[in-house]
């Protein structure tokens, strides 16, 4: 039975592993939500307008711009975002990669950038160099760290690769 | 964005009749367009009816031979698809030349086909534009024009399709399913997006109210004599100042069958079915390619600031049957054009 709703709908988004029921207005975004209401504020709002990528998520696995996704129509999904990958104490490898490749310079981008390269890699349609490249467009640095972001994602990828390499010896 | 209120479908009828119903409402999905223009108020709809629940997301045979794509199929998965990427690699090389990773992974298969235009006079609600606001005037024509049509503009409107998966879908020659509140009908892709003349508002041919259900296309035919070749200002996530999906059948060493459409160029993607039929018999070669191309572009005139994409559809049309003919395809992620 479909409901027709012109204020506040309850929605439940499972958020880094966490259920939290909000009552959402319809025209509020993921992005607003994670930052405004659940004070997760790693997803930026940098264009606004699913131009550059910093508000990136993982949405049921998925990246996408949570900038240009209405919180009341993600009902029941899951939601990860750079909180949920890893924190100072225990970072994921793709955070690990980003220190140790030097890869950002003001780090505004990088949230989005890392969630991004989380997901390609769970797509599995990136092997070389420039699949990367063309695979991570969707996401701008304005510092200029493509290079060292070419470097970090390239190590995940490699080290994520290894175990196949070595089972299918 | 503008306040409006929110019903979520549990049927296809149910929310083309909500639609039908209420000239402020509009259907939503995958939102990667619909909730970007709502941002600058160039939409302002007084109700989203959601229909991404809807059970529109599959990937079917069809007795054909074909196959029929669920509005609801998002871009990504369509084009990664295993049975796309073989029979079809045209339609998935032309979506992974599109939008960003992210874009493609909440855009839907529907929501392409109604994508509007990102002309910066239909985005700047400052500026009068006869496609966001009838008979106000088009600021483009004797403005900054550089992504604007070089075929097919009228008078009251310049402005450009932005999609790649519609050109290949042009070229492959699919069909839109639509269902509306007088029931369902199916439209081939040529006359499903329309070109601008006095009523530039209408982007297509569909009613308010109809909704695309499903995009299918016939039997695969082409093989690897394929391409989709694409140039804009940037090597990637930027739109098509022109794009040439090609495909051919080739019948021993000449071509047997040629379809040709071009993105970034009109109001839809450009087709020429007479153009095309001059190819049959004729051996493949760049200087046939050159005489195809200046049929295809007959009639071409240019704005002034994109008088240059007359020149580069021509060299681009010669360059894509040229892959197409060998079955070197372009690919997406290497920017060096053969």
């Amino acid at each position: 039975m479909a409901q027709a709703q012109a204020a506040a709908t309850s929605v439940t988004l499972t958020v880094n592993g966490e259920p939290k029921t909000l009552d959402v207005a319809p025209w509020e975004t993921l992005l607003d939500l994670l930052r405004e209401r659940l004070r997760l504020t790693g997803a930026k709002k940098g264009c606004d307008q699913g131009q550059c990528g910093a508000c990136t998520v993982l949405v049921d696995g998925r990246r996408v711009n949570s900038c240009l996704q209405l919180a009341v129509m993600r009902d029941g999904c899951e939601i990860t975002t750079i909180e949920g990958l890893g924190g100072p104490d225990e970072l994921h490898p793709m955070q690990a990669a980003f220190v140790k490749h030097d890869a950002f310079q003001c780090g505004y981008c990088t949230p989005g950038q890392i969630c991004s390269a989380v997901g390609m890699i769970r797509e599995g349609h990136a092997e070389t160099s420039d699949e990367i490249r063309e695979l991570m467009s969707g996401n701008l640095c304005r510092c200029g760290a493509y290079t060292n972001i070419l470097d970090a994602v390239e190590e995940v990828l490699a080290e994520r690769n290894a175990p196949k390499l070595e089972a299918a010896e | 964005m503008n306040r409006f209120s929110y019903l979520r479908a549990s049927s296809v009828s149910e929310a083309v009749e909500a639609v039908a119903g209420d000239p402020a409402a509009r259907f939503i999905a995958g939102g990667t367009n619909l909730v970007d223009l709502m941002k600058y108020d160039v939409e302002r709809p007084g109700r989203l009816v959601d229909i991404t629940r809807l059970p529109l997301n599959g990937i079917e045979k069809t007795p054909g031979g074909g196959v029929k794509i669920g509005a609801l199929v998002p871009n990504s998965d369509l084009a990664y698809d295993d049975r796309i990427r073989r029979d079809y690699p045209l339609l998935s090389s032309a979506i992974l030349a599109g939008a960003s990773a992210q874009l493609r992974n909440a855009a839907t298969t529907g929501g392409n086909l109604l994508q509007r235009t990102r002309c910066y006079y239909f985005y700047d609600v400052g500026t009068p534009c006869n496609k966001r606001e009838p008979g106000s005037g088009c600021s483009a024509i004797g403005g900054e024009t550089r992504i604007h049509a070089i075929l097919g503009a009228s008078d009251s409107c310049i402005a450009t399709h932005p999609s790649d998966m519609c050109v290949a879908l042009s070229a492959l020659e699919a069909v839109v399913h639509v269902q509306g509140p007088r029931g369902d009908r199916t439209i081939p892709f040529a006359d499903f997006h329309r070109l601008p003349g006095d009523q530039p508002e209408k982007d297509n041919t569909l009613e308010h109210g109809e909704m695309v259900t499903a995009v299918e296309l016939p039997a695969p035919r082409f093989g690897r004599h394929h391409t989709y070749l694409k140039l804009r200002d940037r090597l990637s996530y930027a739109f098509a100042l022109v794009s040439v999906a090609a495909a051919i059948e080739l019948d021993g060493d000449n071509i047997g069958k040629a379809r040709v459409a071009l993105g970034g160029v009109a109001h839809k993607p450009w087709r020429d079915a007479d153009a095309e039929a001059s190819l049959k018999g004729v051996l493949p070669s760049s200087s046939a390619f050159a005489d195809f191309a200046d049929r295809l572009l007959s009639g071409a005139r240019g704005q002034g600031e994109n008088d240059f994409k007359i020149e580069l559809a021509r060299r681009a049309i010669v360059r894509a049957l040229g892959q197409a003919a060998s079955g070197t395809p372009q690919v997406q992620s290497v920017k060096q054009v053969n």
